[in-house]
């Protein structure tokens, strides 16, 4: 199999109604990569995410995955996708191994019977996220880190090169959240190709080597110590941010002009000091982030 | 003792014992992913929508089941379509198409008096059935239940996270397609046992019985087309001696399981969640 990749060219999608919700969006995204999809809620995030599942067909340019067509991507099970927390029925009469079990899916035959490697495969992915102990669990049983890890596992177990995760982050405690960027980074060593939409900034330069921002349409793309800078964010998000400047006296008093911008929405922070308009600061987040602690207890 | 087997000493019995039994355990299979996705009353809405494509179907001499099956395909259709168009919630939506059918089918009738004896579609006559609509009606349960039993999981995936099943290689809209050909074809057949008011039951209640039985679909599945062919098949049976409607005596034992599994249900029934409630407020 080739090298997983996603290219996005001239894409331009319009829903029937005549909403454009995105237009011209051009990016290119490689193996080994792990890309933060950034934008504000209806910036078309999740129109692009549909695009690349395919339930959306692109009015203009189109969406290749590692040099095949959307379709041929999925029917080659090439994509593997987490969804969001809110998209699950978590009454659905169905067990933790089950939910796993259905990654497999892909690689059975037409009755899909498991076999003897699938259920190791399944064993090996439960294993990873640590869900071992919960897999006779129903899935509503399960607290809201529990839950993302399952879908996860399902992920792993699909083995699939590509996987799109949408907002992982939400609702989860801070040790699975550490736990999943933990997991990302062991795929991105192994040549997989993530893309995570997320609006917790504060996390982005932390993990994500890529970004793509968008509102509507493609704002900056490319290596997050480029892209991810103030200026980009500030276009991407506008006023929607909460937006402190700690500067001048406030912040010393001594001739140091430099000033320290924190940019939240309601998640971890991201913090710039200084004149970092260029780029962001990598260091001084770890610093701000007892705060986030804090508003979890 | 052998008055307890008076009714298989009867063709007709025997008839009407099986094919309801095959019919009850289809629409049972069917039940345990409508009751999922909050479609049970599609099951209602096709049961009416049938009523104006037989009438059509006698007006034209071509065979009950096709009209019947026409018009409930449509209606699946017409629901799916507005359903993707516009803003309206699924009852609205469900509400809307079936009571047009419904009174289109009416206006038939009326207007052709001669037409169809509607008494019989609304309320069914399994022990009066002809051979030959026994036949329809087995070889589409036949059908629909191997169908079922090769897809189920497909289906499952399906019902339970349509972006999963797209990158497993399946294709949605297909299958939802094939799910609801399968369920207007099944209408039709339960028409004819236990009538349009009563297909709904059949269609809801089994899979809301095995629902609260167990946690996992498989089982859930088993069950509830247990549930659907056992109560049809003693349904048709006690009819002989109660001299009562079949339908409603088939309904009847399923909402009594039901009630059972309501209050007795070992996990999710009423008397373990006062339990575990009880256990909870002593710790």
């Amino acid at each position: 199999m080739s090298l997983p990749s996603i290219s996005a060219r001239d894409l331009t999608v319009a829903y029937p109604n005549g909403h454009v919700a995105l237009r011209d969006v051009s990016f290119e995204l490689a193996s080994g990569t792990i890309c933060g999809l950034v934008g504000v809620n209806g910036s078309g995030k999740s129109t692009l995410f549909k695009t690349i599942m395919g339930f959306v067909r692109p009015t203009r340019g189109e969406v290749r995955i590692s040099g095949l067509s959307v379709r041929e991507a999925l029917k080659s099970n090439c994509v593997a996708y987490v969804p969001q927390s809110e998209e699950v029925d978590w009454n659905f009469p169905i067990l933790v191994e089950d939910v796993v079990m259905m990654g497999r899916y892909g690689h059975m035959g037409l009755l899909r019977i498991a076999s003897q490697e699938d259920r190791r495969k399944v064993d090996a992915a439960l294993e990873r996220v640590g869900m071992t102990a919960y897999r006779k669990r129903q899935i509503g049983e399960l607290s809201g880190g529990q839950k993302k890890r399952v879908f996860l596992a399902r992920a792993l177990a699909q083995e699939s090169q590509i996987i799109l995760l949408d907002e992982p982050f939400t609702g989860v405690d801070v040790k699975t959240e550490a736990a999943i960027v933990d997991l990302l980074r062991a795929l991105r060593e192994r040549g997989h190709l993530m893309l995570v939409s997320t609006h917790n900034l504060g996390s982005v330069p932390e993990f994500c080597d890529q970004v793509v921002l968008i509102n509507r349409t493609l704002l900056a793309a490319g290596p997050t110590r480029e892209a991810f800078t103030q200026r980009n964010l500030e276009k991407a998000f506008g006023g929607v941010l909460r937006h402190f400047k700690l500067e001048g006296p406030a912040l010393h008093d001594d001739d140091d002009s430099r000033a320290v911008t924190v940019l939240t929405d309601d998640e971890r922070p991201l913090v710039f000091y200084g004149d970092t308009r260029a780029s962001p600061q990598k260091e001084t987040a770890p610093a701000v982030k007892p705060q986030k602690d804090e508003a979890g207890t | 003792m052998s008055e307890l087997l008076v009714p298989f000493g009867y063709d007709y019995m025997v008839k009407a014992m099986w094919v309801s039994g095959l019919v009850g355990a289809t629409c049972a299979f069917l039940s345990a992913y409508l009751m999922l996705k909050g479609w049970s009353l599609m099951g209602d809405a096709l049961a009416h929508a049938i009523v104006p494509g037989v009438a059509g179907a006698y007006l034209l001499h071509i065979p009950f089941a096709a009209g019947a099956f026409f018009a409930g395909f449509l209606a699946a259709l017409g629901m799916w379509f507005v359903r993707q168009t516009s803003k309206l919630r699924e009852d609205a939506v469900i509400g809307i198409v079936f009571t047009t059918f419904f009174a289109a089918g009416l206006l038939m009738v009326s207007i052709y008096p001669t037409a169809v004896n509607i008494q019989s579609i609304v309320l069914g006559n399994i022990l009066g059935i002809s051979d030959g609509d026994a036949l329809q009606v087995v070889i589409i349960a036949a059908i629909s239940l191997a169908i079922l039993g090769l897809k189920w999981k497909d289906l499952m995936v399906v019902f339970f996270d349509e972006s999963h099943a797209r990158t497993v290689g399946l294709n949605p809209t297909a299958l939802k397609l094939l799910f609801f050909t399968l369920l207007s074809a099944c209408t039709v057949a339960a028409l004819q046992t236990v009538g349009a008011c009563l297909v709904i039951a059949m269609v809801v209640t089994p899979g809301a019985t095995a629902y609260l039985l167990t946690d996992r679909f498989g089982r859930l599945l088993v069950l509830s087309v247990a549930i659907g062919a056992t109560t049809s098949i003693v349904g048709a049976y006690l009819s002989f001696f109660l001299d009562g409607a079949t339908g409603g005596i088939i309904v009847t034992l399923q909402t009594l399981l039901f009630l059972a599994a309501f209050v007795f249900a070992p996990k999710h029934g009423l008397l373990a969640s006062r339990r575990s409630a009880k256990l909870e407020s002593a710790a």
